[in-house]
């Protein structure tokens, strides 16, 4: 155990940022539900009304989790945050536990630091201590933050404890992930894997009252039953899953060499495919796994949202929120609809950023050297992960709009929708390709800054969700690009913002392939 | 005509001055050795050259054209490995190959599967699995096996396994034999002595010499030990450093120019054993980059 405190240190202050943006973030999700309760509906019957709509609405259930005093604001808490804030501790602690171990060892940093004078197990130890720490960091934010509102005691350390316990298991199974195979993606791959089971579980347990949700360690902090009884036996399981997965990871670790898994890694072809031949080929196999997760999460999304179906009228009810929502004065599901369009492509901006980025992620790795060494000009190059990016967006805002459609047309029986909301979804590509655009040309222009391009995206994202709220003036709302755009399906088409838009989007994206035509190649 | 011409090459990162003047020649079908420290500025000079760096100052010439500005069409008739290869981690070390291969205008199919075979890489094994070692053997692979006039190594060997640099030795030379051109950055003197007909050597972003072994050798000193039947005095002699007598015994360096004077004296004495060393590359190396060894003297 050598060198555990030493470690420890070390990983906290690498990682002291990311962490309290996780830990902010997770306790915000929960904290934010409890104005947004309130706010909602101006009458405890109309709250009555909303929670029974709620509770009768499989998809919501399955969406969020089991329907216990929906007309509390304790209750709305619990059910609004509880799945969604177990996957964001989920996460965290994967890529708490995946940047010290797997990372590290794939890296071959590890090599180095092991050979100093460590325990054989200090680092694994020192990580799981870091993901341990910022699991019981967020439990504790979210609890301080609901006792502050004036939330029951009881269930504001019920909800915190079950974040927590619920983050600490994922910890153990990145942990154990860590040990079995040798790439820190495949790792991320099976973690994400269990944490996307762990929800699907309890979505289906939930609805069917079979008992699958007691397989779920997100199902096992719902079992506590935060704001609706609080009972605390079920706090047992996680505690006991946490302890068999760390054992298991040790034990794992114990067995196998450093630096190696305990899957052998699968051997690849011995030559190249054609899809190897090109530039765009070559972008394509780097991004293909990123173009089709992204593409398939968002289908679900929509899918998601789409099957509320009708039932919006019942949830919104007459509060302020609600007034403002319809703005535009017409149908209250167009309404909700085109809002939710809006957030599906802020939300698919993730993709457009991160594979607008990959060049370079790739020029920032060392990788890109030995290609442009060869005959493939720069300019070829980029443009192949610029096709990438273009057609993955649309894939991925298509995917949006068509699940949304579906799911809506599957609830009412309404085909039309399918059209509609992918029809509406479509001029969003604008905006979305705006931040693409943004992030080529910080590629090109400033390269130590590309940051910058999710600090946009961020900005995005408040503007959409709080402006009201915080009374945002007319020109700092209109800095988002999604502003800009007329609210479709509840407000007709507007083409001159749409063509403003992408022409801004098209005038960075070109700044940024000419810049990086003109600048030095990042080298180490 | 030479295939790189670089004079009076500058370039700046910040208020960092990695190249100040910097002057190279590599001849058509010799196998140029570039030699300094780390930090002298070698593989800053070969991006340079590779047009992923813009010159600040200075002429450079790659195959009489300008790097940066028809980097893509030069590079077809060159190959390059980087000093730290890195490779993709979801990609195997054969469709690296591929890749590059195919990139540099196609490769030669029988030269792959022979360079496979001798490197004894396996082709299969993807990116992330490979060693420091294993990860030049596939850009080695790829460049030797594309068909092309110039290769560009910088510090190609560092990871490979003494059995493996034989084989490397032996890839080279054939490639020259076959009237091609090799840039070889390193500062495995051994390596450069033995494959190299010309060397330059860098330091702080500067040349300072350049030439053919034999000529820079008349820079350096060689060890004579002799065994007399009578000590003649060789005091006086030119370009006679660090002489010891001891009996019959005599050891001394001198001037390589100066040689012949001094063995004659030593003739004059009647030789019964002689020994005598040429200088190595160390040597050149340290009359360089030993400053206070060379002031002391």
């Amino acid at each position: 155990m050598t060198g555990v405190g030493l470690f420890v240190r070390t990983f906290l202050r690498r990682d002291r940022w990311m962490l309290l943006w996780w830990v902010a973030g997770g306790a915000l999700l929960y904290y934010s539900q409890a104005p947004s309760a309130d706010g909602l509906y101006s009458t405890q019957a109309e709250f009555d009304k909303a929670a029974a709509s709620m509770a009768d609405n499989a998809a919501f259930i399955a969406m969020a989790g089991p329907a216990r005093a929906l007309n509390t604001v304790g209750g709305q808490v619990a059910w609004q945050a509880m799945a969604f804030g177990a996957i964001v501790a989920g996460l965290m602690s994967m890529f708490v536990v995946g940047r010290h171990t797997r990372a590290e060892e794939e890296s071959g940093r590890d090599e180095l630091v092991r050979s100093a004078a460590v325990g054989r197990h200090a680092p694994v130890v020192a990580a799981l201590v870091v993901a341990a720490t910022a699991n019981v960091a967020m439990g504790a934010l979210t609890t301080i933050s609901l006792l502050a509102y004036g939330l029951d005691a009881e269930g504001c350390v019920s909800i915190g404890v079950a974040l927590t316990l619920t983050g600490l298991v994922f910890t153990g199974a990145a942990l154990v992930a860590a040990q079995l195979t040798d790439g820190t993606r495949a790792m991320y791959g099976i973690t994400g894997a269990v944490i996307a089971v762990a929800y699907v579980l309890r979505a289906v347990g939930d609805v069917t009252e079979n008992g699958l949700s007691w397989l779920s360690p997100i199902g096992w902090g719902q079992a506590m039953h935060p704001f609706s009884g609080d009972r605390w036996w079920p706090a047992v399981i996680p505690v006991l899953a946490f302890a068999v997965t760390v054992a298991a990871a040790l034990h794992l670790f114990g067995r196998r060499d450093v630096g190696s898994g305990l899957w052998p890694s699968r051997p690849g072809p011995a030559r190249a495919g054609r899809d190897l031949h090109s530039a765009f080929g070559f972008a394509w196999r780097l991004q293909r796994g990123s173009v089709v997760g992204w593409t398939a999460g968002i289908f679900l999304l929509g899918l998601s949202y789409g099957s509320i179906g009708r039932d919006v009228k019942d949830l919104l009810g007459d509060s302020e929120f609600s007034q403002d929502l319809l703005q535009g004065g017409t149908d209250v599901v167009d309404a909700f609809y085109a809002f939710t369009i809006v957030t599906l492509a802020v939300i698919g901006s993730g993709f457009t950023i991160s594979s607008a980025l990959r060049p370079h992620g790739e020029e920032d790795g060392g990788r890109l050297e030995t290609l442009l060494a060869t005959a493939l000009p720069r300019r070829t190059w980029l443009l192949g992960h610029v096709a990438v990016t273009v057609l993955g967006t649309a894939a991925v805002l298509i995917a949006g709009g068509l699940g949304l459609g579906l799911g809506f047309a599957m609830v009412t029986g309404d085909a039309g929708a399918i059209d509609d909301y992918l029809l509406a979804t479509l001029p969003y590509l604008a905006p979305t390709l705006l931040l693409g655009g943004l992030a080529r040309a910080l590629h090109g222009l400033l390269p130590g800054r590309t940051f910058l391009a999710w600090i946009a995206l961020a900005f995005c994202a408040v503007v959409m969700f709080f402006a009201e709220i915080l009374r945002f003036p007319g020109w700092l709302r209109g800095l988002s690009p999604f502003d800009e755009l007329a609210l479709t399906p509840s407000e007709p088409l507007a083409w001159t913002p749409v063509l403003v838009v992408a022409a801004v989007a098209l005038a960075l994206s070109v700044a940024g392939q000419l810049g990086f035509r003109r600048r030095d190649v990042i080298t180490t | 005509m030479d295939v790189i011409e670089i004079e009076g090459l500058r370039k700046t990162f910040g208020s960092t001055v990695a190249l100040d003047g910097l002057d190279l020649a590599v001849r058509t079908g010799e196998v140029h050795g570039f030699l300094g420290p780390n930090g002298a500025g070698k593989s800053t000079t070969i991006r340079v050259l590779l047009g992923l760096l813009r010159a600040d100052a200075g002429t450079v010439r790659l195959f009489g054209g300008d790097p940066w500005r028809d980097a893509a069409a030069l590079h077809r008739r060159l190959a390059y490995v980087p000093g730290d290869v890195n490779l993709w981690p979801g990609l195997s070390g054969g469709e690296v190959i591929d890749l590059l291969g195919r990139l540099r205008g196609g490769l030669d199919e029988k030269r792959r599967a022979r360079l496979i075979e001798r490197f004894e890489l396996d082709p299969t094994k993807k990116g992330r699995t490979y060693s420091k070692g294993n990860r030049q053997k596939v850009a080695l692979v790829a460049a030797l096996a594309s068909d092309v006039e110039l290769l560009v190594l910088d510090e190609p060997t560092s990871g490979l396994d003494p059995l493996m640099e034989a084989v490397f030795t032996d890839c080279i030379d054939e490639f020259r034999d076959e009237g091609r051109s090799v840039l070889l950055s390193s500062h495995i003197l051994a390596e450069v002595e033995r494959l190299c007909d010309r060397v330059s050597i860098i330091r702080a972003g500067r040349t300072v010499e350049s030439g053919s072994l034999a000529e820079l050798r008349h820079l350096t000193r060689t060890s004579v030990a002799a065994e007399l039947d009578d000590v003649p005095s060789l005091d006086g002699l030119s370009g006679v450093h660090d002489l010891v007598v001891e009996g019959s015994r005599v050891r001394f360096e001198v001037d390589t120019d100066e040689l012949g004077p001094a063995i004659a004296a030593l003739g004059r004495g009647g030789i019964r054993t002689l020994t005598s060393q040429p200088p190595t590359l160390e040597e050149l190396f340290l009359r360089h980059y030993g400053d206070d060894l060379q002031d002391a003297s």
